[in-house]
Formats: C-alpha cells, structure tokens, sequence
C-alpha cells in the first residue's frame, strides 16, 4: 500500500470509529427528547422518530394534581438562587485569604480541608439530619442552603489556584500607594475575579438544581420538594407508568443546565486539572 | 522593671479583661469582661451536664410510670442529643479556651510595651492593627465558622458513632439508651458472619468497580481524544462538542434515562436487540449482567471527562518533538508510543488516582441505576451492586443502624485518604506551590 492510501484507509476507519461512538454519545439526549413529544405514556415506542409530535406532557407537568412540578421548580430556583450568593461569598472569602497571605496556621488549614474533603459526604448525614431536628430547620430550605455553601467552602481550591496565578505585584503596587487590604480586595481583586465568581456561582447553583440525596432527606413534605427529589420519586414510585412525562421533566430540568454547562465549558476543563493538583 | 508585665498577665488570667483594663485599655477590657462574664456563667452551668451526658450517654430511658391507674408518659434521657448537645458544648468551650489565652497573651504583651515605656495603643489603633495586619484571620472568620458547624462537627459525630451501639431495633431514643461499646462495632462489621459476609463481598465489588471504571474511561478517553487529536480529521470542535455531550446533562437525568433504557422488558435497548433477532438480556435484574450495566453506562459518564482532560494534554505537548522525531523517520505509531503516551501519562497521574478514589465514592451512578439491586439474599441489607458508600447510605435511611453506617464510613475514609495523600504528594504543584508567584 502507498503512504497516500493508507492515509485514506487510516481515516476512513477513524471516521466510521468517531460517527459510531457519536451516535451513543447522543442517542440518550434525543431519545429523551423525542420520548418527552410522543402521545401517550408508555416507555414502549415503535418508532423512533414520534410520529404526532405533541407538548401535552409539559403542559400536563404544569397542571397535573399529583405532580406539583411549577412549585418543584420554583423552590429548586429559590434554593440554588441562595445557594449561589451564599457560597459565593463564603468561598470567595476564604479562599483569597488563603491564597494571597501568609499567617501561621494557614498549612494546616489547608491540610484540614484536604482531609474534610476526603469523608464520604453521606457519614456525616444523620449527624445534620439530628442537628437540623434540634434546630428545627428539617422540612426547610434554609437548612439545604446553609449545608450546600459551607460544603462549597472545601471544594473551593480551583479558586485558590486561580488567586494564586494573580501576580503579587499587583497588590504590592497599591499597599505603596497607601491602599488597605479592603480597598485592594473589593477594588482590585473582586473585578479582578469576576471570572472566577461566575464559576463558583454557576457550579453552586447546578450543584443544589441536581442535588437529591441530601434534598430527600431534609425536605419531608411534597411541596417543599425540590425538582431533583420529585423526578427521583416519579421514577422510583411510579416505574415507568408514565414515562413521556418523566422525559418532558428531565428536559426542562436538563436544558438550562446544558446552556449554563455551554459557558462554563473553559473553565471546567480548569478545574478538572487543577482538582488533581490541589495546591 | 518587669513589674507592669506580670501584674497584667496574673490580672488576666484570674478574669478576662482586667489586665487590660490594668493597662488602661478600657474599651478591649470591658469587652472582655463580658465575654468572660457571659462565658463563665454559661459553662458553669451547662458544661457538667454536657460531661456526664457525653460519659454517660444518659442513665434513663423515656418510660411509662403507672401513677394511680394510668400509664403517664415521663421523658428520660436522649442519648443522641446528649452526644450532639455536648460536643456543641465542648466546641463552644474549647473556643472559649482559645480566645482566654489570647486574651493573657495580649495583657503580656501591651504590660511588657509599657514596662519598655511604650504607651499602650488605644481601641482604635488595635482595631487598625487588626483590620491591617490579621486581614485574612478576619476574612476566615465567617467561612470557617460554617464549616466547623455544619462539616467539621457532623463528621466528629459520626465517628463518635461508630463506637457506640447506636441502630435499629435494640439501642433507638427516645425509648432505649445507647452506649458506648469501643471497637465493637468494627469487630462485628469484620468478624462476625452475617456482616463479614456482606462486608467483605461488598468492598471486593468496590475494589473491582473502581478498577475496571477509572481504566475503562480513561482509556477510553484517551482512544477518543487521540482520534479527534490525528492529523487530517475534519471538524475537530465538532466531533469534542458531541462527545461532550453526556458530560453536560446532569447525572440525575442520565442515570434515570439510562435505567428506563436499559430496562429488560420495553427498554429500546432491548427492542433493537430483538430487531436483530438477538435475545433480551436482562440488563438490570442479573446480578452479573447489572454489574456489566453499571460499568458500561459509567463509560457512556466517565469517557467525556477523560477526553476534554487528555485533549488538553496533548495540545501541550511541544510540537518540535514531532518534528525533530520525523527527521529521524519515525513511523506515525513509534511517534504515539515514544512521544505521546509518556507525555499523556506523566501529566495525568495525579488525575488518575483522584478519578479512582472518586470511583470508590461514586453514589451516583450506583444508586440512581440500579439502586444497590438486584437484591442479593445472602447479604445484609446489600444488594449485588451496591458499594461500601450505596450500602452506607441504605443502613443509615432504611434500616437504622447508625452505628455500622459510621463504621463503614471511617472505613472508606481511610481507603480514600490513603489514595488521595499519595496522589497528592507525587503531584508537582504540592512541591512547587509558591513557583506561580
């Protein structure tokens, strides 16, 4: 074989290879989108296209008794939305201080945040649940507010890297001009970071939209369900009995996400690096 | 000469504040004064309580006592809050501990200032002092006292847990009292059959499970990534935005998807298999099939988060390398082996430990797919593909026995810490964390 046609043969395969793997990689997406228009209720469909496309099921999500899917997401919106500002703050905080100084005690800090970080998130949950029964916070969003940015706070090390990269000159710069550390951190540095703010604040608020473990377990009552723990219920309660309308509810609950995960693309890729190299 | 030190500190530390005020510095002294006042009233009259409450886990059980001819109901001791309540208590006291000897600290520091003939700062120079040179300490502040109320003494509770006998049906306040056992609980989990058992088969698939899915996805990345990454493949951005595509929809929403896809009756999967006159296979209710369910579908999750990561890598590696390599007619497969794996390989390491520790972790695939089942007879409350971290969380929900939940936890936590300490000091940024500035 000549250089030129094996050229043509080691393209072609990777082609065919590529079209394979990309039809797996989307066919779930489409089926879910075509399953959410398609009359009727059941899992079982003999075509795969739907042949009488049709938006009842998002308005029956809407409208239904027994689903009370608006609410679902008008708490979930609430709850992410706090969430968002809270562990915004929060992490912005701690995370500047930890980067941009040095003070005695900020190894072991960082240490003990490593170490925090490595207990499965689920040993410590009947401790929250009887703390929240004390405090009588179970049944509330304010208890999954408070859980989800405290928890924020030690993942909170691709924002440590990203402050880490800011030249120190910079601030050095200001302190001679006769700048407090205030004025450097809320003039120089938060505009500085807006980047890094709209990372935490974006990966915050899809965090608490998809969260359902810890969801189900505070909030006890239906209407204070969020989207996550009702879309978990239509599936484990109801299996499959009605499965057009679990499919109109995973999009509405997946778009958003994706056009929010569209933005956040670059720096995802950020984090994956620097979550192996937590410094 | 030393005379203004030693006054301040002795005056301090017999009450807060009054070696400050001794020093002149009246606002930070009666500030201190009534931290201590306030302080000192509180844990006098709660800190025994929550001793013996710790110690003790509480000496009566909520019973009924006939009085006359009724039953009355008389609330005894809750062992649980007990144990929370005083390790709030201990907390808060330990705080208090702190913030006393800093308070003696400081009466030392402003005396031996005076003794030197230096005048004592006022309250607003020591407040300008703070704000200037223990900026981040103010910063933390906030940050680090969420985190100690809602991380740090959560995961102290559970570990206290683990060595008390605290699950369904003999040892559940209000009614019936816990107690401390030490390693009992370890030593079942281990020893004792019917929990070996489920033990020993569970954390073997765990093992297994976290292998072949950190190898599978990222193999399978780097298979996709060097792919798109070859000379003459057309419309790169497109081939990565579609593969991307399963990493951008939430895993809630595939793992549900997936489950009614794999589902062995009218799951399409299914469906094609019999277009083609293939068999059904029971994808979900086969114990061995169901593990192979899990593994593929984490693939389908895990492939697109290798790629994006091994796609960077490669656009890192120096392109002279290459060249240099084809002036001495290399052949495209020696360039992949000599150039491009070492170079992949080496900068993903770290990556790979922490994916396999994750796996380890991996809640959700398990749980949102399968649920831990098909139900395995021979285990206790386990299913055939639940992990440690599934099975955690079913003793802890359903089943109430807190106390094996907590063991298993500390379990995992040592497997996962061990990794992750490993993967963390072979990293380079660990070694070099100040070579950015």
């Amino acid at each position: 074989m000549s250089m030129k046609s094996k050229n043509v043969f080691r393209l072609s395969v990777s082609y065919v290879i590529l079209i394979i793997l990309a039809i797996a990689a989307v066919y779930p997406a489409v089926w879910v989108l075509f399953s959410a228009l398609r009359p009727g209720s059941s899992l079982f469909s003999k075509s795969f296209f739907p042949s009488h496309p049709t938006f009842t099921h998002f308005k029956e999500l809407f409208t239904s008794p027994s689903f009370q899917f608006g609410r679902w997401y008008w708490n979930t919106l609430k709850i992410a939305t706090m969430s968002m500002i809270l562990s915004t703050l929060l992490t912005t905080l701690s995370m500047y201080a930890l980067s941009r100084f040095r003070f005695q005690g900020r190894k072991t800090i960082l240490t003990t945040m490593l170490v925090l970080g490595m207990f499965p998130g689920f040993m410590s949950m009947v401790a929250i649940y009887i703390l929240l029964l004390q405090l009588d916070l179970l049944d509330t969003h304010t208890a999954l507010v408070l859980v989800y940015s405290s928890g924020s706070v030690l993942s909170g090390f691709i924002v440590k890297g990203f402050y880490d990269t800011i030249p120190r000159s910079l601030d050095e710069a200001a302190r001679i001009d006769g700048a407090n550390h205030l004025t450097i951190f809320w003039r120089i540095m938060l505009p500085l970071s807006r980047p890094m703010l709209t990372y935490i604040g974006l990966t915050t608020f899809t965090g608490a939209w998809v969260d359902f473990i810890f969801a189900r377990l505070v909030l006890r009552t239906k209407e204070k369900w969020t989207l996550a723990v009702g879309m978990w219920d239509m599936v484990a309660n109801f299996q499959n009995s009605n499965f057009t309308l679990f499919a109109a509810g995973a999009v509405l609950i997946a778009i958003p996400i994706m056009i929010l995960f569209a933005f956040l693309q670059k720096f995802l890729v950020q984090g994956l690096t620097a979550g192996a190299s937590k410094g | 000469m030393q005379r203004h030190r030693r006054t301040a500190s002795i005056l301090s530390f017999i009450a807060m504040g009054l070696g400050q005020l001794y020093n002149r510095q009246f606002v930070k002294g009666i500030l201190l004064l009534c931290v201590e006042i306030m302080g000192g009233y509180y844990f006098v009259s709660k800190l025994p309580h929550a001793i013996w409450g710790l110690v003790t886990l509480g000496d009566v059980p909520t019973h009924l006592v006939k009085v006359g001819k009724r039953y009355k109901n008389v609330v005894g001791d809750h062992s649980v809050n007990l144990l929370i309540g005083g390790l709030v208590i201990l907390i808060l006291f330990s705080l208090f501990i702190i913030i006393y000897v800093m308070n003696v600290r400081d009466a030392y520091r402003t005396g031996k200032q005076r003794d030197e003939g230096i005048k004592p700062s006022s309250f607003r120079t020591s407040m300008s002092y703070v704000a200037d040179k223990r900026f981040p300490q103010l910063l933390l502040t906030l940050p680090a006292i969420s985190v100690l109320f809602l991380t740090i003494m959560p995961i102290m509770m559970a570990i206290l847990l683990a060595f008390t006998n605290y699950s369904a049906p003999e040892h559940i306040p209000p009614a019936k009292l816990v107690d401390w056992v030490g390693f009992q609980t370890f030593i079942d989990l281990l020893s004792l059959k019917t929990w070996s058992h489920t033990f020993y088969g569970v954390l073997i698939w765990t093992v297994i499970w976290a292998v072949i899915a950190t190898v599978t996805t990222y193999f399978g990345g780097l298979l996709v990534a060097l792919l798109i990454d070859q000379k003459g493949i057309r419309f790169k951005g497109l081939w990565r935005s579609l593969f991307i595509i399963p990493y951008a929809i939430p895993q809630l929403i595939s793992l549900l998807v997936m489950r009614n896809l794999f589902n062995g009756q009218f799951g399409p999967i299914n469906q094609y298999l019999s277009y083609f006159g293939l068999g059904k296979v029971p994808w979900l209710t086969d114990p061995t099939w169901a593990k192979v369910t899990v593994i593929l579908v984490n693939m389908w999750v895990g492939i697109p988060v290798s790629m994006v990561l091994i796609l960077g890598v490669l656009t890192a590696i120096p392109k002279d390398m290459y060249e240099a390599a084809e002036v001495d007619g290399a052949t495209p497969f020696q360039k992949l082996r000599v150039i491009t794996l070492p170079f992949v390989f080496f900068a993903t390491t770290p990556i790979l430990i922490t994916q396999f520790a994750g796996n380890i972790n991996n809640f959700n695939v398990i749980f949102l797919l399968t649920n831990g089942e098909p139900v395995n007879g021979n285990y206790q409350y386990a299913g055939s593909t639940d992990l440690l971290v599934t099975w955690l969380y079913k003793l802890t929900l359903n089943n109430n026995k807190y106390n094996f939940a907590s063991a298993i936890g500390i379990i995992i936590f040592v497997l996962v810490a061990s990794l992750s300490i490993w993967g963390y000091r072979s990293s380079r940024s660990f070694k070099e964390e100040d070579m950015i500035q």
